[in-house]
């Protein structure tokens, strides 16, 4: 995977089938301590320690249709490749967390590329899930909440044209925002 | 400061939105649901799902249900699509890149014709 957003969109795919309702997923980008974190959180069934402990494993997967399993591991390369760290927390009937810390400026570092189309695909992909968006640079960031566009549109479909394009355009925006806006602060210095 | 879109102007996207689906009155819904397992976003599923997404937006297309799903269990044709018009068998489609997907919208989805080439057979 090119871009650090599909490694995203592949961990929180893993958060719906394990039949969360509710995740978070967060990207903060700190450019005084040069790291970009990334964390996905979800109330899902959980796993217990033994599969915790071997998640890491690409041959572990609770998936039966195919017995590798690629994301994980995938992911935790792609993070201790850039001086980061990765970490996975998880609790029966809790939830589970995935969060992966990268050198922002390590040269390995694949883009975060497209970030609102991992969002977007998440959103109306999966209409049954609460999703949460946390996006930081520096001081400057960008929260998304799927809830109240939900509740003002009472049953008409996420994926009804006008709808979508409502969304699309928050994301694009709310992203774009933080990033002028910490680049601005650069440009004109502290 | 660019203006920052705010929950008022989703309120007068549902008026409009419910006016439509008066006048319309459930013509039966399509279902599209695109492979979003590793496999297939690897594969390049979410350029295809954002290419879907794109076309409906683009032509204004109603009463169409996309979804994704876990590992569809046919790695090799992913990144897959099925298109399930209401009443009908599903039909799968392989190896669709973004264009493919546009057609198969075009095509299937709001015209019927299944696109039998692109069709996983067997």
């Amino acid at each position: 995977m090119r871009e650090l957003a599909l490694h995203i969109l592949d961990i929180a795919e893993n958060s719906i089938s394990a039949g969360s309702s509710k995740i978070r997923i967060a990207v903060i980008e700190d450019l005084i301590s040069d790291t970009l974190k990334i964390t996905i959180e979800d109330n899902g069934k959980g796993m217990d320690p033994k599969t915790v402990a071997n998640i890491t494993d690409p041959f572990i997967t609770s998936r039966t249709t195919r017995k590798v399993g690629l994301g994980i591991p995938f992911f935790k390369a792609t993070a201790e490749a850039c001086e980061g760290s990765f970490c996975i927390e998880s609790e029966i009937g809790m939830g589970t967390k995935v969060s992966a810390s990268f050198k922002h400026s390590h040269i390995d570092r694949m883009p975060l590329g497209d970030l609102a189309s991992t969002l977007l695909s998440l959103i109306i992909g999966t209409p049954e899930v609460h999703w949460f968006f946390d996006y930081q640079i520096n001081e400057h960031g960008f929260v998304f909440d799927d809830e109240p566009i939900k509740q003002i549109l009472e049953g008409i479909p996420l994926s009804e044209p006008s709808v979508m394009k409502y969304i699309r355009e928050v994301l694009e925006e709310g992203i774009k925002n933080v990033r002028q806006q910490a680049l601005a602060k650069v440009e004109t210095g502290k | 400061m660019s203006t920052i879109k705010s929950l008022d102007d989703l309120k007068k996207i549902r008026e409009e939105a419910l006016k439509k689906q008066q006048i319309k009155e459930s013509s039966g819904k399509t279902e599209v649901i695109v492979g979003m397992g590793t496999v297939g976003i690897a594969a390049g599923a979410r350029e295809t799902l954002k290419a879907i997404l794109e076309t409906i937006e683009k032509e204004n297309l109603s009463d169409i249900i996309v979804r994704q799903t876990g590992n569809i269990g046919l790695d090799s044709y992913e990144p897959i699509v099925q298109v399930a018009v209401s009443g009908k068998d599903k039909v799968s489609y392989g190896k669709v890149n973004p264009e493919m997907a546009q057609r198969i919208i075009k095509e299937h989805v709001v015209e019927g014709e299944i696109i039998s080439e692109y069709q996983i057979k067997g």
